[in-house]
């Protein structure tokens, strides 16, 4: 099946199975890796791109299923404020989770430009294994002062 | 299976070079026989070389190579930290870069290339210092050289030698290539403490930008022209094999290559991971269970209950006398037992391999790259120097990529493709074929006396052996270290201390998980020192302060501990729990600050100081302390993995729990400064959280919890 994906700002044209998971499309058919394999079942959140402007976990986000949603991942970001506030920081470890991480964050930036700590508690299940969770909440915040 | 647009080429070219263009990920696109010859030769070439841990190019570019795998602990920068002190260069001029596979990167601890046991700091302080010095020392010589002036009018500062005299200056680029011809000083003298602009403060880390960006490039993140993408299901049960499997149903998916069939397992090679997945999905493979088939949980427990009830344990540690216990005035016996765990790092295991007739490249995600040449030669009939080990950084480490099984696969089936090869595995595949923290089971007796002090401990432990399996010459005398440590050589002074261990063997592949022994030893030992101080009617903390008479470290650490924590004056509804723990050459201590409402716990606050010695960077083991808790935490909660029929039941992050954002504490680090020798840190800090929790949750209900995980008892985070 071919789909067309408007994908960091450009078309991109796959042919793929329908099933075929968007994280897999992003990965292995258009090259880019910034976006995590962690657990298959959008439990983890390592895989988690914006799709039509809301944060989803692609590794259970079929291709099918984007239709004309622009789909942004990690690669889009450009010095984005949460990317300096992390870097500031130094909240990664590992770094494994730390692109789903951020997409996480960028998208709940974007829908509540000040959050309280309890909404950071909410909104953030990404899983991390090193625990940068702490620093998570703090980059978070000042990535929303920032802004 | 795919058929990209010209726009996406073009996008994936871009980004591929793109890649290329920062140092850290170069040689991910393309093999890249000879880069590192090149460097490894002394001297000669465009590419000046002053050793092989350092590259100093001519246009002033100097980049470390680091021999230790990063897998979050810091040691991308903090190894290079201690050559840039000495080299007399900040951190903002050098860049790093994983070193390949060489002698002179032999982790001196265990005499191969390896990360582990949280040596890193500990084996390389002074040798990458020297390697600093002598750096510095040829470029001074070449200075000298040069200018024809004596050496001791030459200085280094922040990449340059300075003439005192003239005031002339030269950079280490322009220096290099005369450097490189000279000689170092095979004696060279470290700078004393006091003169370190850099060692023991914090600094920024050195893949902090990459890992922000998306693009560190972790194994899974290997692209090569020609690639293929494999997965594997090894048989459900340990020990099991392959009987038969009909490929047709994974050869009838689009994008399927081949599948390959292993002793153990089944692996699908394809065009990509979704159609290797959906490939492997479609197969039926047949099993021969083997001898685990009945195995599960309960019978693990029965024999770990067994061992510890009869038969003969072999003598691990004697201090003292035994019999010192008759003579207490008080004596407390508890049985406490521990869960098998799984890893779960991050990022799944996953290798790639590339074997050709003129030699073999792979390129993953391992903590013991040194072990790759050989077990590859032998794997292919290549020689070991034709075998190429690319590190990549690691999506978590933990001791599971201490192992070589993923690897194996991937030569295996890049092997039976005839192409360069990524095997990725699914998380199920991960949690349920992991090397596990062993299961084990400890009964302590203990007493004290008259006056309420501690006298005599007796630990008799249950567990299978890691060591059996990986390093049997390790064994002495029966005694597997990694079973009995932190109790047969815990911190606490006990005058009298008696520890028995017997091997039990379970059916289930065991490895070294984080802190290894330490993570269930320290449960089983500050649980049951919290027991004899309630038994005595002490004060835990105080009662600790008997058992630290004899080390001036572990006193002040504890007063440390007590005063920062604000022991004994928690706020109303609130308790505390107390554990301190030696492990990996660092004491640390813990108090959990909690609260309950009804089955739910909220930890308050953690507060944490670390004596790790001489430190390099505070902010990493700032970083680790909490990286540590976390880990600890969640195994105190959640962790379990459960047998039945002879596999492990959980597989994925809906049923083997991590502990998340919102549940994670405000922790509070406090670390000791001192002029001793470097601990360890990547480990330390794991050991006392699930004690410390557990302690806390006796003080605020009365109730002591002597197996882990907490939810097995009805409790969970708040």
């Amino acid at each position: 099946m071919q789909y067309t994906l408007k994908l960091n700002d450009r078309q991109h044209t796959v042919d793929v199975d329908p099933d075929t998971p968007l994280l897999w499309v992003i990965r292995d058919n258009l090259g880019l890796t910034g976006t995590k394999f962690g657990c298959g079942i959008a439990q983890c959140g390592a895989c988690t791109v914006h799709v039509g402007g809301q944060p989803v976990r692609s590794c259970s986000y079929p291709v099918s299923a984007v239709g004309t949603q622009s789909v942004r991942t990690i690669e889009n970001l450009q010095d984005h404020p949460v990317q300096q506030a992390w870097i500031e920081q130094d909240v990664p470890q590992c770094g494994y989770c730390q692109s789903g991480m951020i997409m996480a964050a960028v998208a709940l930036l974007e829908a509540n430009p000040n959050p309280a700590p309890d909404d950071i508690d909410r909104q953030i299940s990404n899983i991390c294994r090193c625990g940068t969770y702490n620093r998570v909440r703090s980059a978070i915040l000042a990535a929303a002062r920032r802004a | 299976m795919s058929d990209m647009t010209e726009n996406t080429a073009l996008t994936r070219r871009r980004f591929l070079a793109g890649s290329a263009a920062g140092a850290l990920i170069i040689g991910f696109n393309l093999p890249a026989p000879g880069r590192f010859g090149a460097a490894l030769a002394a001297g000669g070439g465009d590419t000046p070389l002053v050793n092989g841990w350092l590259i100093i190019a001519p246009d002033n570019s100097i980049t470390v190579r680091v021999a230790s795998s990063e897998m979050g602990q810091g040691v991308y920068t903090s190894m290079p930290m201690l050559i840039a002190e000495e080299l007399e260069v900040g951190m903002d001029q050098i860049a790093a870069e994983m070193s390949p596979v060489g002698p002179q990167f032999t982790n001196l601890a265990f005499n191969m290339q390896a990360t582990g046991g949280s040596t890193s700091i500990r084996w390389s302080f002074e040798p990458l210092r020297r390697v600093g010095a002598q750096a510095r020392e040829v470029l001074r010589a070449a200075a000298a050289r040069t200018w024809n002036v004596p050496l001791a009018q030459t200085r280094a500062e922040r990449g340059q030698i300075h003439h005192t005299g003239s005031g002339r200056i030269a950079t280490y680029g322009e220096l290099a290539p005369l450097a490189a011809t000279l000689t170092p000083p095979a004696e060279v003298s470290l700078k004393p403490r006091s003169e370190w602009k850099l060692l023991g403060t914090p600094a920024k880390r050195l893949d902090s930008a990459m890992k922000a960006t998306g693009t560190a490039g972790f194994g899974i993140d290997v692209q090569l022209d020609g690639m293929l993408v494999a997965t594997v299901a090894a048989c459900p049960t340990f020990g099991g094999k392959l009987k038969s499997v009909d490929e047709g149903p994974a050869m009838a998916v689009k994008g399927v290559r081949k599948v390959l069939r292993l002793p153990d397992a089944v692996v699908v090679v394809a065009d990509g991971y979704w159609p290797a997945r959906k490939g492997l999905a479609a197969l039926q493979p047949q099993w021969e269970p083997g001898d685990n088939a009945s195995n599960s949980t309960a019978r693990i427990s029965e024999r770990l209950q067994a061992g510890l009830n009869g038969g003969d344990g072999a003598r691990a540690m004697a201090k003292g006398d035994a019999a010192a216990l008759a003579g207490a005035a008080k004596t407390v016996s508890a049985t406490y037992e521990a869960p098998l765990l799984a890893h779960a790092t991050m990022e799944p295991m996953n290798a790639t391999a590339h074997v050709r007739s003129d030699g073999v490249d792979v390129w993953l995600p391992t903590q013991s790259p040194g072990l790759i040449p050989g077990i590859v030669a032998k794997l292919t009939g290549v020689a070991p120097e034709q075998v190429t080990v690319h590190t990549t950084f690691l999506g978590g480490g933990f001791g599971r990529r201490f192992e070589m099984d993923f690897m194996i696969q991937a030569v295996l089936a890049s092997q039976a493709a005839g192409a360069p090869v990524k095997l990725i595995w699914s998380r199920e595949e991960d949690t349920r074929h992991d090397f596990y923290r062993p299961p084990s089971a400890a009964r302590l007796e203990g007493g004290v006396d008259g006056a309420g002090k501690p006298l005599a401990l007796k630990a008799r432990i249950c567990c299978p052996s890691i060591f059996e399996r990986v390093f049997p010459q390790f064994i002495n005398n029966g005694v597997d270290s990694t079973a009995v440590e932190g109790i047969a050589d815990t911190a606490y002074d006990f005058d009298n201390l008696h520890v028995d261990y017997v091997m039990q063997d379970v059916g289930v592949p065991v490895g070294f998980w984080r802190a290894v022994g330490n993570s269930q030893n320290a449960f089983f030992m500050d649980g049951f020192v919290d027991e004899l101080a309630h038994a005595a009617g002490r004060d835990p903390m105080d009662f600790r302060r008997d058992l630290f008479t004899g080390d001036r470290r572990n006193a002040a650490l504890l007063e440390k501990l007590a005063r920062e924590s604000g022991w004994g004056k928690a706020p109303a509804g609130r308790a505390q729990g107390v554990s301190i723990h030696h492990s990996f050459g660092s004491l640390v201590g813990q108090v959990m600050e909690i609260s309950l409402q009804g089955d739910a716990v909220t930890v308050h606050k953690v507060t944490c100081v670390v004596d790790c010695g001489t430190f390099i960077n505070p902010d990493t083991i700032r970083a680790q302390v909490e990286s540590s808790i976390v880990y600890g935490l969640t195994a105190a909660w959640f962790g379990e993995i459960e047998i039945e029929g002879g596999a492990a039941r959980q597989g994925n992050y809906d049923t083997y729990r991590m502990l998340r954002l919102a549940q994670m504490p405000a922790v509070d680090t406090h670390i000791m400064v001192n002029d001793e020798a470097p601990g360890g840190m990547g480990e330390p800090a794991l050991p006392p959280a699930a004690p410390a929790l557990a302690n806390a949750i006796f003080a605020a209900s009365g109730k002591r919890y002597r197996s882990l995980p907490l939810s097995r008892h009805g409790l969970r985070p708040a």
